[in-house]
């Protein structure tokens, strides 16, 4: 897999403190299963302004562990609420217990274009860093994260 | 026919002209995306696979419903019904199996 860190067209996350602090619990929550969610907010060109975070159920009971298949029921309520704010669906967010925040093959296979990809490591049952990607055609490109 | 809004997830808004949401006449869910097929050619194949049944990595819901546990494609759409395209999310470290 292709990871490019190229500043050239990098896109940002902007993510308040208060919804960083609000995922990190929510990942340390579902340890030692992976957690997901969804970030709602506005895209405007390169930048992605996240407003609200989502929590959503993880379906893939039995590898919960290193899986995640996020609930489309919870999607469809997350994009149901974001639409009636004047909002979007602008990217996903899912935990890696004692995994290096890098999108997997899994992760790429299962990318969509258009969406950010915020990971979160829990190392041990701590979330200790988070990153954001963005799916390109090949492969992942990080984001930065702004507050 | 009813009258029902078909809405667009962001990733597939490049094959709609950057609508989010549709308007059609349809009396099913199938009809429904024909009718956006028919507006915004290049869509559809990304929502039905060519025999025609909704491809796996798609979920399309009817109000609150995901059409797969109702009657499928052919689930009757009521007036003013909203029809939802929700990508299927999934994915995750792997590391403890392979892929």
């Amino acid at each position: 897999m292709r990871i490019e860190h190229e500043n050239k067209g990098i896109a940002y996350l902007h993510l308040p403190p208060e919804l960083r602090a609000e995922l990190r619990l929510w990942a340390e929550a579902g340890y030692p299963a992976e957690a997901c969610g969804l970030l709602i907010g506005r895209t405007m060109g390169a930048r992605v302004e996240v407003l609200h975070v989502r929590k959503a159920r993880n379906r893939d009971k039995e590898h919960a562990a290193d899986r995640y298949d996020l609930d489309p029921s919870d999607f469809l309520r997350a994009d149901t609420d974001a639409r009636a704010a004047g909002l979007d669906v602008v990217g996903i967010w899912h935990s890696h217990p004692d995994h290096p925040p890098i999108p997997s093959e899994t992760d790429r296979r299962g990318a969509w274009p258009e969406y950010s990809y915020l990971i979160i490591t829990v190392d041990g049952g701590r979330a200790t860093e988070m990153r954001a990607w963005r799916a390109r055609e090949g492969g992942f490109q990080a984001e930065g994260i702004e507050t | 026919m009813s009258k029902a809004r078909v809405r667009i997830p962001a990733p597939l808004r490049a094959y709609a002209s950057g609508a989010s949401e549709v308007a059609v006449e349809a009396s099913t869910v199938r009809e429904a995306l024909a009718s956006l097929g028919r507006q915004h050619g290049g869509l559809i194949e990304r929502v039905l696979e060519p025999s025609g049944s909704l491809r796996s990595f798609v979920n399309v819901f009817v109000g609150e419903d995901d059409v797969r546990a109702l009657g499928g494609l052919d689930s009757a759409l009521p007036e003013g019904a909203i029809v939802s395209i929700i990508p299927a999310v999934a994915g995750g470290a792997a590391r403890l199996q392979a892929g």
